[in-house]
């Protein structure tokens, strides 16, 4: 089993556009959208959700307020700055900043603190035209993205093995932080998509580094290549010092959006057969 | 004046968060006779700086994370440490008298310090990234920018914040997503800024950030950018829900070029800077009225 993650670094590279692209190449694979903060290859995949699971991570913590006596002993141990004593005395948590960690409730004198687990994110498996999709839901301002992204990996390769599929290609997080990170980490190839402007760059090569770091191999794709071709001319020299294979050059076309807007993929919806054969040669080298 | 926060956030990468983000700043300071600063919080993938190509440093200082280090003659293997840490950060083999943390997994949250009776735990700093303070032709820009491998991205923005507190109108480019690090980025904030475009992702996505900034009891609004790229009903979506619309920035694609090479101020079209200049009359009238 193959398993090839799409980064790019900066959001809008077309990511999503390009692993789209190869559920029309590759004979047989099983889908998995590591965007969990944002996942949108299901807007191009239309899934019937077969099989629903929340992702059970992490605590919600809850102050009793008839028990607390404001002694702020939880606000001064906190590293999050989660909770303050307001003006009435009481312990107040701010969800969204609190990690889990229960210090508060292991130190309340007055036991007034409790956790209960966090069970706001979800996670499916469905059913495409290209074959298995799965795929997450986070809850609103959820964190540990990360392990979300290692649970829907593990069970896209458990997957893959029970149906004997042969490949697993994740749509990667923009960014190069902990979702990024995990949805690196054991693959087996990673294919960057720079977008040819000085910020897709920029970002880019921060991905590769990171990529060189997990020592797992790594293609390119160049993304709207006219839009800078001087930079485009500097990014080919780069990989090609670096030693990683450039497997095409796509120009900026209105058709990635027209495509999206259909809930089609590019090779369902183009007409243009140099970008077909172009995206089927990033296939034939990485599959 | 007093300070004032804006965010500029967007659930979907690539609409043009660090885009606006810049030529607010500039417009901004063009208009208004104080000092402005831009806080770039995407800290993964920081790219504010690169349109500013003549800025010059002016401060540095690298972030540290402080990651407990168990002193193994001082341990007497109880444990304790090991079953308080939520994160399963600290390995401990009682026989062989050996424990170690894994800083990758640590979130520094203090427990295994609180729990020892023997004082078993020091400290030891770890460098998640860095922060930086450049003078800009328009203003003061911070920079936060994690060490590659680090996944303190959060932690990061959150000391960014601090270290780069003004008490002026002050823009925030968030990072793209909706999780922690951008709940860091829209803490205390007064106003948001959320970028979308015309297509069905970034509707799909905006959906996701307006839920987001609702939860937190933001205010908020959302600016059009790419306008005329995409055919999904955005604006529709923003009638049903009553939300602001703040303006619209008209797809262009030879601006869209001259941002590529990070040649975003020469030459701004008519009909964006139109665009900015009535955004930015529409921010004045929040400062005043939030």
């Amino acid at each position: 089993m193959r398993e090839i993650t799409v980064l790019s670094g900066k959001g809008g590279a077309g990511k999503t556009s390009i692993t789209a692209a190869l559920a029309s190449l590759c004979p047989e694979a099983i889908y998995c959208d590591n965007d969990v903060d944002a996942s949108d290859l299901h807007l191009i995949f239309s899934p019937q959700k077969e099989q629903s699971y929340p992702f059970e991570y992490g605590w919600e913590m809850t102050i009793d307020p008839l028990k607390c006596n404001g002694c702020q002993l939880c606000e001064s141990l906190c590293r999050f700055q989660a909770i303050h004593v307001n003006k009435d005395g009481k312990a107040e948590m701010k969800l969204f900043k609190c990690e889990g960690c229960r210090l508060c409730e292991r130190s309340c004198p007055q036991k007034a603190i409790s956790a209960k687990v966090n069970r706001n994110n979800h996670w499916f498996i469905s059913s495409t035209r290209f074959g298995y999709l799965v795929h997450a839901e986070m809850g609103v301002g959820e964190e540990n993205s990360g392990k979300l992204v290692s649970l829907i990996r593990k069970e896209s390769r458990a997957l893959a093995k029970q149906q004997g599929i042969g490949y697993v290609i994740n749509d990667g997080p923009p960014g190069i932080g902990c979702s990024t990170i995990a949805s690196i980490t054991g693959t087996h190839a990673v294919l960057v998509v720079i977008e040819t402007s000085e910020s897709g760059w920029h970002d880019a090569i921060r991905v590769l580094e990171l990529a060189k770091k997990w020592d797992v191999p790594t293609y390119a794709i160049i993304n709207k290549v006219d839009i800078n071709p001087v930079l485009s001319e500097k990014i080919n020299l780069y990989l090609k010092k670096k030693h990683i294979p450039l497997l095409a050059s796509i120009p900026w076309s209105k058709e990635f959006v027209e495509s999206m807007e259909r809930q089609q993929n590019i090779i369902e919806y183009s007409q243009d057969n140099v970008l077909k054969a172009s995206l089927q040669n990033v296939w034939d080298a990485i599959k | 004046m007093s300070s004032f926060k804006i965010a500029i956030a967007s659930g979907k990468g690539g609409v043009g968060k660090t885009t606006i983000s810049v030529l607010l700043y500039h417009q901004l300071q063009k208009t208004m006779n104080e000092t402005i600063s831009l806080v770039d919080c995407d800290v993964e993938e920081p790219n504010s700086r690169i349109f500013f190509p003549a800025s010059t440093q002016t401060n540095k200082e690298v972030a540290y994370q402080e990651i407990p280090m168990i002193d193994t003659t001082l341990c007497s293997f109880c444990r304790k440490c090991v079953n308080v840490c939520e994160f399963n950060a600290i390995m401990m083999v009682s026989a062989l008298e050996h424990a170690e943390v894994n800083e990758s997994l640590c979130h520094s949250c203090g427990a295994c310090e609180y729990v020892c009776d023997r004082q078993a735990l020091g400290t030891k700093r770890v460098a998640i990234g860095e922060m930086s303070q450049h003078n800009t032709s328009t203003g003061v820009l911070y920079e936060g920018r994690l060490e590659i491998g680090s996944v303190m991205q959060t932690r990061l923005i959150g000391m960014l914040k601090e270290w780069g507190a003004t008490d002026h109108l002050t823009i925030y480019d968030a990072p793209p997503g909706t999780s922690c690090s951008v709940v860091e980025t829209l803490d205390e904030m007064d106003y948001v800024i959320l970028v979308a475009e015309e297509t069905s992702f970034g509707l799909h996505d905006l959906k996701l950030i307006v839920r987001l900034v609702k939860a937190l009891q933001l205010p908020f609004g959302v600016l059009i950018n790419k306008a005329g790229l995409g055919t999904t009903p955005l604006k529709a979506y923003l009638e049903q829900e009553h939300i602001e619309l703040l303006g619209e920035v008209p797809h262009n694609l030879e601006f869209a070029k001259a941002s590529a090479q990070a040649d975003i101020f020469s030459n701004i079209p008519w009909s964006i800077q139109t665009s900015l200049e009535r955004v930015t009359q529409k921010i004045k009238h929040k400062r005043v009225e939030l």
